[in-house]
């Protein structure tokens, strides 16, 4: 019969070794993502993984205090993704942004007429 | 006896919260537009986290800290669709369009 304490420290190997794959993977996506929401999304879960990884770690090595950190991690993370999001949302429209490049020119004229419509809902009022 | 259940618990909550999280690191890399990955990453990512820390609260075997576990687990609950709102409102006002393959756009201008 195996040990209870055997059962426990294999699983944690085991899931050691998913976590790292995803990990890798999802730091792929943070340095190939196409776009910066794309690369907040990916650092978003890397920090779900780290939380991940901390709580694994608390497992294998018994120290409870472990998971204080992994929830002061977590917050750390939903902040960061919060404080990006604003980024994005300040740092302006996309069209706008490339209005000279052609890659994006069929994307330009739905902002516009947005702008537009917003600016003649603004004059009625 | 008692140890033995406890253990195999521990054991399959590690072992289901990693596969959660390497579920949703692959929905990450695979899917093809920046809503469909969100999708995956915050649903998969936060029950994988949850399910790990849920297997350290377990393991302890105390009260105290399976309490602290299960708190940053209901947090994590709490945050995660909050996040993901934020940064999927943020990325479809500033006009990242949805991929090619998408049918229905309910926040497009008609």
């Amino acid at each position: 019969m195996i040990a209870p304490l055997a059962i426990v420290s294999t699983a944690a190997a085991v899931a050691l070794v998913i976590l790292c794959l995803a990990f890798l993977l999802a730091g792929w996506r943070v340095v190939a993502g196409p776009t910066l929401p794309d690369r907040i999304l990916a650092l978003d879960t890397l920090s779900g993984t780290a939380i991940g990884f901390i709580a694994v770690l608390a497992v294998k090595t018994g120290f409870s205090l472990y998971i204080d950190i992994a929830i002061s991690l977590g917050l750390v993370g939903f902040l960061a993704t919060v404080a990006f999001a604003r980024f994005v949302m300040s740092r302006g429209s996309v069209a706008e942004r490339h209005s000279e490049k052609t890659a994006s020119a069929p994307k330009k004229p739905k902002v516009v007429a947005k702008r537009t419509r917003a600016k003649e809902r603004k004059g009625k009022a | 006896m008692m140890d033995y259940a406890v253990a195999l618990a521990v054991a399959f909550l590690l072992l289901a919260g990693s596969l959660f999280a390497l579920v949703a690191a692959l929905g990450i890399v695979r899917l093809p537009d920046l809503y469909t990955r969100m999708h995956a990453a915050s649903k998969a990512g936060t029950v994988g986290s949850g399910m790990l820390l849920f297997a350290a609260g377990v393991a302890s075997g105390e009260v105290a800290v399976f309490a602290r576990a299960l708190a940053g687990f209901v947090f994590f609950l709490l945050t995660a669709p909050v996040a993901a709102h934020l940064l999927a409102k943020a990325a479809h006002q500033t006009g990242y369009r949805l991929g090619p393959q998408s049918v229905c756009d309910d926040l497009a201008e008609r």
